[in-house]
């Protein structure tokens, strides 16, 4: 077998980082303001990673590297995902960006820079490459964030975003080397090999369990790792905003899935109890947070929090029924956040943000349809029928009461019914309200026709959830169990 | 056999949609043809049935759909067709086929047209849904299709306040009524698991002295089911005390009052009962209640009949006295001859109201009897054939209401229940006050000087209800004369003149003696041997009707008609001076014994004033003040002191974040 061959998991990733470098040079002699050559080559370059992703995809589970990377169903589902998420984002940013002169070559490069960290970090079986891929997305996130060199806010939200990620890692890397001092391996198979055998130091293992824990949160943002959610949500750019809200949550619950799911598998109990506090403080504090925000932006970060201690409640369910709700809850939160930041989008214009609840005062009376697209995005988000946001709750809530932790399920459907006010807010204001702005909505066909699938997604989904729902379920039972 | 059976409550329900949904685009005419002629199919395929079940042997008891599955009970659409239905729907379609046609000449001029034949074509499948069923599912869907209906057509002039009013009263007074029977129906199923009749009818039996399920009391099961079912009949069939909306309900067009309050939807409960003869005949008690009520509703709705001046309004408590005497049949275990008075009063009943309809288009809508007089030779036709009907429904000898009438008054005399005797004196002069409002009315409207016409109508002593919907009363002009109906009018008249006379003489000896309902209607013979005494002393129906000249009834019925025609046509000044001398009882009777008066305030201001209080203070306080609005500004409150730990300054951030951690290693101590 030749040494090309034994890397065919991996081409997704090494044929990205070709383009990026190509990218990278093809952009210095692109003298088009637009950058139209650069967008259509990233564009290309996604759909190329996709086709590889696909085509190499084999059954069961792939090794590499010595066994620091992985290539299984599940990672190939979250990668194009991933993929999906950040073309989308590209669509809804592209003018938005273009109008505000940061539609720039760097932009692009960042983007997928920050790509190949989520593929990194989804692939990753090895506490090293994680944190690899990890660093890698990060330090690409942070650079976007500041992108907007003139604005105060962003870059007083990308320093922000980078001291405390920074402080983030150094408690990962704590854990991590724990970790390592207990079992004496940073692979993920042979860290849960170790703990099953028992290891004389019960005590360091769980020390280092609290500081992985603690990074991950803190990537997720749940409560009380959140505080930069808010903050950053707000200062960055709205297409910087979509990008940090979507892609990366996938990566995350990859990394939940591999560090906790996988490797600590053995420690589940005190993980999973730590995963109960920080979901139910996650919940009660997106939600209730939520409803006192007037700039929509903030509203979303509060509401990203909730969700992300939902989808905590399906990983602490744990089997098929909890991973592959979870899974499923993440790629939902993904598609219905894509939506709701490029409504953002769509809305604002030259020298205006679309960004406060009184944007969208009277939005049916100038555009029935985009009103409608909006009302079935702020029903998925609130867990309405026959959006798909119910039926991803749904999953979750049945997969929490099956393991017997009613209580946990009822208060997550009690603040999901206080979270469903401020959703359902915007529905008023769109319907009900006149509205205060009555400058025509110009729409660009390609962003139009996207929030149009965004929306019809969410409903169609919602109403035929059964086969993304197998999918994630058969992901997570092939990773966990072929191990 | 089957897509027969599926056709007939199809039919008019095709009739029902195309008349309501596209009346504007069919036009008048096309809306009744149509209509009509998915009657008339729904009639030849019950007179089909009727002769396959009777004749053919055929029976029919299965599921033609199944709707849901609940747990262990499945929900199911499915017909039973024995010779109870059969019987049931060969009424209802006939009448039905007769009004539909009558409905032609009487809303002529209504602009309403294609909506009145859209609900009486919906009537008709709902009862025959009703009657056709073969689960207490589909019973009660029929059952409240049926009130929705006649809901509807009572307030089918929808901009007189008097009708809005009668059909608010006969909703909520059938729904007290649909309350007992709902809970019947939630027993049965919670007991015996199963909607179906014959599953229940089969397992019954094995719980007959078994108590019910109600903490706290020691009933017996069977008879708290039967009395919850009797009471949604007593709702539906308006027995006393629930009989307050069936005279309001004459503020609906008159084809109404004979199709629906008169003949067909009034009886649905008679016919329930029936149906459910193997409950009831496991409970004594409730066999007693119902006896008891039939004959206060017999006597004392009949007494009201006497002083009314409004010619429905005669015609419905004469209708509620009937409702009575079926009622008391019931309780005497003589279903057959319950359902047999059942189906003769409706042909004569319904002659009766058509009759009692075309005398008011003759009258140009003036329905005050005092205001009539003297139209026998106006409009010989309707002067016939309401003879016929008022006869038919006094008893006399050989006509269709004789044999029903006559074998309810043995069947109550043999019966030993309790309230028997009672039951017995209440009927036996019901008897006679029968007679007594029935020519009354009869005398006053055809007979006597012609008091039509006269340019101001006297309207005292009226009540009020009556009056202020006089905005309808149009009357003859001064000089005018009242002239024959139309042919469609008429037509129907003759063609229920016919049955109503002969029906009996013919159906007595199988319906009553024959045995024909076999395995449809049980009767616990050892227990109750009315109809075997009965039977014993019956010689065919020629002898039966000879034999009677020498009983009570007969003249006590004769002596009914002979002091009306004394106090009505030979001293016309006796009622008045009757009327100022027993002033008291009078005064009872023109407020039909403060039934209404005691409903309004009791019922009505009782119920508005707890809803006045649940809304001020449970709702407005309570659960607004305290638990919505309260719990939004609680949250509210939470909401803007969680925002304020956002205070923008990273070292709060980070410090969180340390928190954070110290919490997740301390608890770990917790649950070790």
């Amino acid at each position: 077998m030749s040494f090309l061959s034994t890397l065919l998991p991996a081409y997704a990733e090494i044929f990205l980082l070709v383009m990026v470098s190509v990218i990278l040079i093809v952009d210095l002699f692109v003298v088009n303001q637009n950058k139209t050559l650069t967008y259509v080559l990233v564009q290309l370059t996604l759909l190329g990673c996709s086709l590889i992703t696909v085509s190499t995809h084999q059954p069961g589970v792939a090794h590499l590297f010595n066994n620091m990377y992985v290539d299984d169903l599940m990672s190939d589902v979250l990668k194009l995902f991933c993929y999906l998420a950040l073309s989308m984002m590209l669509v809804y940013s592209r003018n938005y960006l273009m109008v505000r002169g940061l539609f720039t070559g760097e932009f692009m490069v960042l983007a997928l820079f920050s790509l190949l960290g989520m593929m990194v970090m989804i692939s990753a079986s090895h506490f090293l490459t994680l944190y690899l891929g990890l660093e890698l997305m990060s330090l690409a996130l942070y650079a976007m964030v500041a992108l907007q060199r003139d604005s105060a806010i962003a870059t007083e939200a990308a320093m922000k975003y980078f001291i405390l990620g920074a402080l983030a890692s150094g408690l990962l890397l704590y854990g991590m080397s724990m970790l390592y001092g207990a079992t004496g391996s940073l692979e993920v198979a042979a860290v849960s090999n170790a703990i099953t055998h028992g290891v004389p130091n019960k005590e360091l293992l769980v020390f280092g369990l609290v500081f992985v824990v603690a990074g991950l949160a803190f990537k997720l943002g749940v409560v009380p790792f959140h505080m930069w959610v808010p903050d950053v949500y707000h200062g960055a750019p709205t297409a910087m905003t979509m990008l940090i809200g979507t892609a990366p949550k996938l990566a995350a619950f990859a990394f939940v899935m591999r560090i906790l799911a996988e490797g600590l598998q053995p420690l589940v109990m005190h993980w999973s109890s730590m995963l109960e506090i920080l979901a139910v403080l996650s919940m009660a504090l997106g939600n209730i947070t939520a409803i006192a925000q007037t700039n929509l932006k903030r509203m979303f970060a509060y509401s990203t929090i909730a969700h992300m201690g939902f989808l905590l409640l399906g990983v602490l369910s744990g089997g098929i029924d909890g991973y592959g709700s979870a899974m499923f809850y993440a790629v939902i939160y993904v598609l219905m956040t894509l939506g709701g930041f490029g409504m953002i989008m769509l809305l604002s214009r030259e020298g205006f943000e679309a960004d406060t609840l009184n944007d969208f005062k009277g939005l049916n009376q100038r555009s029935p349809w985009l009103a409608f697209m909006m009302m079935l995005l702020m029903f998925s988000m609130a867990g309405i029928p026959p959006t798909v946001g119910f039926y991803a709750k749904l999953s979750v809530l049945s997969a929490v009461v099956n393991t017997g932790h009613i209580p946990l399920a009822v208060f997550a459907v009690l603040v999901s019914l206080i979270g469903a006010f401020y959703y359902l807010r915007i529905v008023k204001l769109m319907y009900f309200d006149a509205p205060e702005s009555h400058v025509p909505i110009t729409l660009q066909p390609d962003s139009g026709i996207l929030i149009s699938f965004n929306g019809v997604a969410v409903l169609l989904l919602g109403i035929i959830p059964g086969n993304l729902m197998s999918v994630c379920a058969v992901s997570v039972q092939q990773s966990l169990l072929l191990h | 056999m089957q897509n027969l059976y599926l056709l007939v409550p199809v039919a008019p329900l095709i009739g029902a949609v195309a008349a309501g949904l596209f009346g504007r685009q069919l036009g008048r005419t096309w809306s009744h043809r149509i209509t009509i002629a998915m009657v008339a199919v729904s009639f030849f395929a019950s007179v089909a049935i009727f002769r396959d079940v009777v004749f053919g042997g055929h029976a029919f008891n299965g599921a033609v759909y199944k709707w849901l599955t609940s747990g262990e009970t499945s929900f199911e659409i499915g017909f039973l067709i024995d010779r109870l239905s059969a019987m049931m729907m060969l009424v209802v379609t006939f009448v039905s086929l007769m009004v539909h046609i009558y409905t032609i000449g009487y809303m002529e001029e209504d602009t309403g047209y294609q909506r009145f034949f859209s609900y009486i074509s919906l009537f008709t499948f709902s009862m025959l849904m009703l009657v056709m069923s073969n689960n207490f599912m589909q019973l009660f869907f029929g059952w409240e299709a049926v009130g929705l209906v006649s809901y509807l057509l009572i307030g089918f002039w929808y901009t007189r306040p008097t009708a809005i009013y009668a059909n608010l009263k006969a909703f909520l007074v059938n729904r007290v009524g649909d309350f007992g029977f709902l809970l019947g129906i939630g027993l049965i199923l919670m007991v015996f698991g199963t909607a179906d009749y014959a599953a229940v009818f089969a397992i019954a039996p094995n719980h007959a002295n078994d108590l019910a399920p109600i903490p706290g009391v020691s009933w017996n099961m069977m008879s708290a089911i039967c009395i919850l079912l009797f009471i949604g009949a007593m709702g539906k069939s308006a027995q006393f005390p629930l009989h307050v909306w069936l005279p309001d309900s004459m503020e609906g067009p008159t084809p109404i009052s004979a199709l629906i309050h008169a003949a067909t939807m009034v009886t649905a409960g008679i016919f329930m009962v029936a149906r459910m003869s193997p409950l009831f005949e496991m409970s004594d008690t409730a066999l007693s209640l119902i006896m008891i009520v039939g004959a206060i509703t017999a006597l004392f709705m009949g007494l009201l009949g006497i002083i009314q001046n409004d010619i429905k309004r005669v015609i419905a408590y004469s209708t509620l006295s009937q409702l009575g005497y079926m009622t008391v049949a019931l309780g005497a275990s003589a279903y057959s001859v319950a359902l047999f008075h059942l189906m003769t009063h409706a042909f004569f009943k319904a002659l009766l109201f058509l009759a009692a309809g075309s005398v008011i288009i003759g009258m140009h809508h003036d329905q005050d009897i005092r205001n009539m007089g003297g139209v026998r030779k106006y409009m010989p036709i309707t002067h016939w054939t309401f003879l016929i009907g008022s006869l038919a429904l006094i008893g006399f000898p050989f006509l269709s209401g004789f044999y029903s009438k006559t074998s309810i008054l043995e069947a109550v005399e043999a019966s030993h229940l309790f309230g028997s005797g009672f039951a017995y004196v209440a009927l036996l002069l019901g008897v006679f006050v029968t007679a007594f409002y029935s020519f009354r009315l009869y005398f006053l409207v055809f007979h006597g000087e012609e008091r039509f016409g006269a340019s101001q109508h006297d309207h005292q002593g009226d009540h009020a209800d009556e009056e202020v919907s006089s905005d309808h009363h149009h009357g003859l002009a001064p000089g005018e004369k009242p002239h024959e109906t139309p042919w469609v009018v008429w037509l129907p008249l003759v063609l229920l003149a016919v049955p109503s006379m002969i029906i009996g003489y013919i159906a007595v000896e199988p319906l009553v003696f024959g045995n024909f309902f076999r395995d449809a209607v049980y009767i616990n013979s050892e227990h109750y041997h009315a109809l075997k005494h009965m039977l014993d002393e019956f010689h065919g129906p020629g002898a039966m009707a000879l034999e009677d000249l020498e009983s009570l009834a007969f003249w006590l019925a004769m002596g009914g008609v002979a002091s009306s025609w004394f106090l009505y046509m030979k001293r016309r000044d006796i009622p008045q001076k009757l009327s100022q001398k027993f002033g008291f009882i009078y005064t009872v009777l023109d407020n039909k014994y403060y039934f209404d008066r005691f409903n309004d305030w009791f019922f009505a201001g009782g119920a508005r004033g707890a809803s006045r209080f649940l809304w001020k203070f449970g709702d407005v306080k309570l659960i607004d003040g305290l638990m919505v609005n309260g719990t939004a500004r609680l949250v509210g409150l939470f909401s803007g002191v969680l925002r304020r730990f956002q205070t923008g300054y990273i070292y709060h951030y980070a410090f969180s974040m340390i928190i954070g951690v110290f919490v997740l290693l301390t608890i770990r101590n917790w649950f070790e």
